[in-house]
């Protein structure tokens, strides 16, 4: 009856594998991810057209066999655009969440550990974050700092550090009571250590569920700011943008709004479905029940 | 509860303080002087310094923070210099536009999330569940600016049902004014139900396996009974909380919104103020939402302290 | 015909079997004890009379209820039983009741539901319930919730909900198992009372025979999912006939060995010779290892009103006692009573308010983290959780090697390797479980880890807080002798926290009985136990369910 904490690790990699081959929302996270990353990749050796050539002649076109996606209003390959575009979105949303994480996991866990008026100011400044609408105030920087792929990150990953901090706090608070902590205590080990040995590990598969979270939520950001015009520059292609000048162009090439969509839609449904996967695969008291 | 509700109510105010200190001194590290700015670049060096002292610019900095601070408590959130005309007014003009939209997006979403993710739970690993599940998880990952094209190209493009953007105001009845506000709200709120009705589903399915279900059914109440009359009140707690997260994430999300519909509210104020400097703008609009975002989190601690008799008696 | 029959009852979860053909029959106004350890399947056994399964569970055979095929009936013919027919206790009550309920509410569900009463009418008959057992309108109005109740209090709740219609079967699934011997005492009494007097059957499911063999007409001992013996619980108490039985009726009683001739017995059992060969050289003579003082422990109350300081809540009220080297002492006391408290200042995991508690005459509670080192050295833990006190992402190794941070210099690996095999071996575990993690061990086997990680440092003192109050009783027999035999071998001393007296009993040389915060009453383990001066020790003496008492009072002409 009592649940053990059946954790990953142990039951070695084999075990591990085969439950996540077995795990549709995985299986299907992992492989739409990887392909999207794969693509992001291919995009610096390698894209079908050149994405600075100016095609005059071939504008707005439907997709055909030499223009897989069809052409924009430049003549540039959409295709073309999209691989390159990903890596925009991805290394933006990478770099937010890293941000988020290198900041935000010490201040959760230091907080937890030291408890009192640390954890209280700690708290308060997680309130004071999400008072602002995180988007308006990404708006605020990038519009008043200038737009760019550097500035969106640092605006999105500013508000990753409170998310953070408070899923590091609120795990680190759930692990600190239990006797085997208490135990590391009794063996002298201070709160660094233990937060090191004990609380790291055991609050790490929590973490990697919310970072997936994140990184779908990074890209959604990255895209409504650059379709602002707050986001990567021209000529850089970014998703975001291509939807933005597919808008006035709706009534003639429907197309153009339609892939870059896709795209974002497919990548942050992969990353969610890897989210959702991992939870139940990391979670021992889902696994059981399975 | 009271004791509770008055902790919720001071951390409120200390996060509101705060969170006006920081629009400031974000406004005051900016580079660039107002009032050359409102000025032109042909003014002269007199009229700019007599400009600087009228609107107080010389003034110690904790004055002029407490001048701003003071202003707002009583209505005063400056003038715009780029439409001439004081904030106060812009913002009450822009807010009968962002307001209802934001309302009736969070209505909607509302009320298509809390049925379909109590219907999943009820419902799990069969196929009503695994559609409805499925269905949400896309809606997650659509942007809302895109889903907004994709409604105007269906539905004003192709179908011609409603207005593709613009806003007729309110002055011409109700109908017009709704009539424009359909797809914005539904392109803000579908992505939301879709988390929301998420949330709802692993809170139902969490409360379904606690120990007082099962004594409700040992009692002999049937599962629909015990769904709504034992499971829901529990379940509403996480719910609660993203709701409230939620609005904060719509007001900003007609920023996005406004603009794809060309709407003439909030979003699209603060958006043109930014990007045009008037910087007495941006600070009042931002305060408002900040103030706004606060007061909807207070009430969602109210509704806690409702659903909970735990948070009545304690602290 | 019996009320309950169930033929041949086979129930598979998942694909795993977990009944194998249970044959089980419950007379009306019967009270039946079903008896096992964990895995035994008594609880699946409850919930399919109920027909309350997990959601993968597959059941076969046949169960008649009151002429009902339950296996058959549909959802909607159930509804009409559960509650109304046959009512249902849960094991923990802390959380058997809705948190966002009243308590007036939930009494009244059930009998608005199957009744047809009306509000008022129902809510008179809740009242009058919860008056039956024991929860009187003017410290318990019906608009309470179940936060402001204890767990005693909340487990009367939920009996007044499963008897509120005088069904003709309750089910007591562990009912007492989550609550100390006194409040056990209570609710057993109440349930033995409400039997009676609305004549229904209890199917009363225990992993304690002592428990049961108070209460019960009959007695059925299960197994791995099958019934190993049944009958009437007078012949099954006194013949124990089936081994098993015979080892459950043991374990509870039972002594370690190297303790046996030390125990103090009634003067004639024991013969002269054993009696020094018990007597070991420590006992008064020896200096003291820990002596505490004064000890208070207040805790921040809460706070009732935004303008009021709050009352501090005194958990450990002026604490003093000394433990002699190899000395073994149980700390016992009701749930509450500031046994766990006292027992982290001692560890020095918490500070005490007021007080000193010295280790080998050093001050433990001024001292900064790396002065107590040393100290720590000396003094180690065991917990109560077999399966919360290991984390599960470390192997054994790593592990029991954990308090060797407390070294001056830092053995190398292999030399942690070596004192790791040997801190195994002393326990009883092989030097290869090193590379194995905790969820590959049973529950007594972790707390042979657990014991093995408190022996590495070779402490003089360990501090055991319900070392084996989560263990099955056949596992706790074996857990007893490892600690006696350590006591015994390496001389270490052991301060015991428990409310279980035979625990207290098997294996200490004297007993402390604590109550509110205080120390009431001290003396000889055998002395305190056999004849109590305090209120607090009679009470928990009274109330522990003992086998041969009920043994006794079952042939008594009644």
């Amino acid at each position: 009856m009592s649940a053990p904490d059946a954790a990953t690790p142990p039951e070695g990699i084999g075990a591990f594998l085969r439950d996540a081959f077995s795990n549709r929302s995985f299986l299907i996270g992992a492989v739409i991810t990887m392909l999207i990353a794969a693509m992001a990749l291919l995009s610096f050796v390698w894209t079908p057209y050149d994405v600075t050539d100016l095609v005059v002649a071939s504008r707005m076109q439907t997709p055909s066999a030499e223009h897989w996606l069809g052409t924009d209003h430049f003549g540039r390959d959409i295709l073309s655009m999209i691989m390159v575009g990903a890596r925009n979105s991805i290394a933006v949303a990478v770099v937010a969440v890293g941000i988020g994480v290198a900041i935000g996991v010490p201040l959760g866990c230091w907080a937890a550990a030291r408890g009192g008026w640390i954890d209280e100011v700690l708290m308060r400044f997680n309130d004071l974050v999400f008072a602002f609408p995180a988007l308006l105030s990404a708006i605020m920087i990038t519009a008043i700092f200038g737009p760019g792929a550097v500035n969106a990150i640092i605006a999105i990953g500013i508000f990753n550090i409170p998310v953070f901090a408070r899923v590091a706090r609120a795990g680190a608070l759930s692990i600190w009571p239990r006797e085997y902590v208490l135990a590391a205590r009794a063996a002298g080990k201070g709160p660094t250590l233990i937060t090191i040995e004990h609380i790291l590990p055991n609050i790490a598969s929590i973490l990697l569920v919310q970072g997936t979270i994140q990184f779908a939520l990074g890209i959604l950001a990255e895209t409504g700011l650059s379709y602002l015009g707050l986001g990567a520059q021209p000529p850089m292609p970014s998703w975001g943008r291509m939807l933005f000048d597919a808008q006035t162009r709706m009534m003639v090439a429907p197309h153009l709004a339609l892939f870059p969509g896709m795209a974002i839609v497919i990548t942050v449904l992969g990353l969610n479905l890897l989210g959702d996967g991992l939870r139940d695969l990391l979670d021992p008291k889902l696994r059981r029940r399975r | 509860m009271t004791v509770f509700l008055l902790k919720r109510i001071l951390i409120g105010l200390v996060t509101l303080a705060l969170a006006s200190m920081v629009v400031f001194a974000i406004m005051e590290l900016l580079p660039g002087d107002p009032a050359r700015l409102m000025l032109g670049m042909n003014a002269t060096a007199e009229s700019v310094s007599a400009l600087r002292t009228q609107m107080g610019l010389d003034d110690p900095i904790h004055l002029r923070y407490l001048n701003w601070v003071g202003g707002m408590l009583v209505g005063d959130f400056g003038r715009s210099f780029t439409y001439s005309a004081p904030v106060i007014g812009l913002i009450a003009e822009r807010a009968v536009v962002s307001l209802p939209l934001a309302l009736i997006a969070l209505v909607l979403s509302t009320i298509i999330a809390i049925p379909v993710g109590i219907f999943a739970a009820a419902r799990r690993g069969r196929a009503g569940d695994t559609v409805s599940m499925g269905a949400a998880q896309i809606g997650v990952a659509v942007p809302n600016f895109w889903f907004a094209l994709m409604l105007v190209y269906v539905f004003a493009v192709w179908l011609q049902l409603v207005p593709a953007g613009g806003f007729p105001g309110w002055g011409g009845g109700i109908w017009p004014g709704l009539r424009a506000l359909i797809l914005p709200a539904v392109a803000l709120a579908l992505p939301q139900a879709a988390i929301l009705a998420r949330v709802t589903r692993s809170a139902m399915l969490e409360v379904l396996g606690e120990d007082y279900i099962r004594t409700a059914r040992a009692k002999g109440m049937p599962r629909r009974h015990v769904l709504w009359r034992h499971a829901l009140r529990n379940a509403m707690i996480p719910v609660l909380t993203i709701m409230g997260l939620q609005f904060a994430f719509l007001l900003a999300g007609t920023i996005i919104i406004e603009n794809v519909f060309y709407l003439p509210g909030l979003g699209r104020l603060v958006f043109q103020a930014i990007t045009q400097r008037d910087l007495i703008v941006v600070e009042g609009v931002v305060m408002l939402l900040v103030a706004s975002v606060i007061v909807i989190n207070l009430l969602v601690d109210l509704c806690y302290a409702l659903v909970d008799p735990r948070l009545r008696a304690a602290r | 015909m019996s009320l309950l029959e169930i033929e041949k009852l086979r129930l598979d979860i998942a694909g795993i079997p977990i009944l194998k053909g249970i044959d089980l029959s419950i007379a009306q106004g019967e009270v039946m004890g079903i008896v096992g350890e964990s895995g035994s399947g008594k609880s699946m056994t409850a919930l399919t009379v109920m027909k309350l399964l997990p959601e993968a569970s597959r059941a076969a055979g046949r169960v008649t209820f009151d002429g009902i095929d339950i296996l058959a009936a549909p959802e909607a013919a159930m509804n009409k039983l559960r509650g109304d027919d046959v009512g249902m206790v849960f094991q923990e009550p802390m959380t058997a009741l809705n948190p966002v309920k009243t308590i007036g509410e939930q009494v009244a569900e059930g009998i608005r539901w199957h009744t047809g009463a009306s509000r008022a009418n129902a809510e008179d008959r809740a009242r009058a319930m919860l008056d039956r057992v024991g929860l009187p309108e003017r410290q318990f109005p019906l608009n309470r919730y179940p936060h402001e109740l204890s767990g005693g209090q909340r487990q009367r709740v939920v009996i007044a909900i499963a008897c509120a219609l005088s069904p003709k079967l309750l089910v007591a699934d562990e009912p007492t198992t989550a609550l100390d011997v006194v409040l056990q005492a209570q609710i057993l009494d109440l349930l033995r009372d409400l039997v009676r007097e609305r004549g229904m059957g209890l199917m009363l499911i225990s992993h304690d025979l002592a428990v049961v063999a108070e209460m019960a007409d009959r007695i059925t001992i299960m197994r791995h999912g099958e019934v190993l013996e049944a009958g009437p619980a007078a012949d099954i108490l006194a013949a124990q006939k089936h081994p098993y039985t015979k080892q459950l009726a043991h374990a509870s009683t039972h002594v370690p060995e190297v303790r046996r001739s030390h125990t103090p017995r009634p003067v004639g059992e024991v013969a002269p010779q054993a009696r020094m060969a018990g007597e070991r050289p420590e006992d008064r003579s020896r200096p003291p290892l820990l002596s505490i003082a004064d000890v208070v422990k207040d805790y921040p109350g809460r706070r009732s009103s935004l303008f009021r300081k709050p009352e501090p809540f005194r958990a450990v009220d002026g604490v003093s006692f000394d433990l002699r080297e190899g000395q073994s002492i149980a700390l016992v006391g009701r749930s509450g009573c500031g046994k766990s408290t006292l027992a982290r200042m001692i560890l020095a995991l918490d500070r005490p308010t007021a007080g000193s508690i010295r280790l080998l005459g050093d001050e433990l509670s001024d001292k900064s983290e790396p002065q107590l080192r040393p100290l720590r050295r000396s003094m180690q833990v065991v917990f109560q959780d077999p399966y919360g006190s290991f984390d599960p992402r470390h192997n054994v190794e790593r592990l029991v090697a954990e308090p060797l941070h407390l070294l001056e210099t830092r053995p190398d690996r292999a030399e942690r390797r070596e004192r790791v095999a040997a801190a195994l071996a002393e326990v009883g575990l092989q030097a290869a479980d090193m590379e194995k993690y905790p969820h590959e061990f049973s529950g007594g086997q972790r707390q042979r880890l657990s014991i093995a990680r408190a022996l590495i440092t070779r402490p003089k003192l360990i501090v055991a807080d319900e070392p084996v109050s989560a263990l099955d009783v056949s596992i706790r027999a074996q857990i007893l002798d490892l600690f006696a035999d350590l006591n015994h071998r390496l001389d270490v001393a052991y301060l015991f926290i428990t409310h279980d007296l035979t625990v207290a009993r098997a294996i200490t040389d004297d007993v402390m009985v604590m109550h509110d915060g205080k120390i009431v009453e001290r003396g000889r383990t055998g002395a305190v136990l056999d004849d109590p001066q305090s209120e607090a020790g009679r009470a928990l003496v009274d109330a522990a369910p003992d086998l041969e008492r009920a043994l006794a009072r079952r042939n008594a002409p009644a």
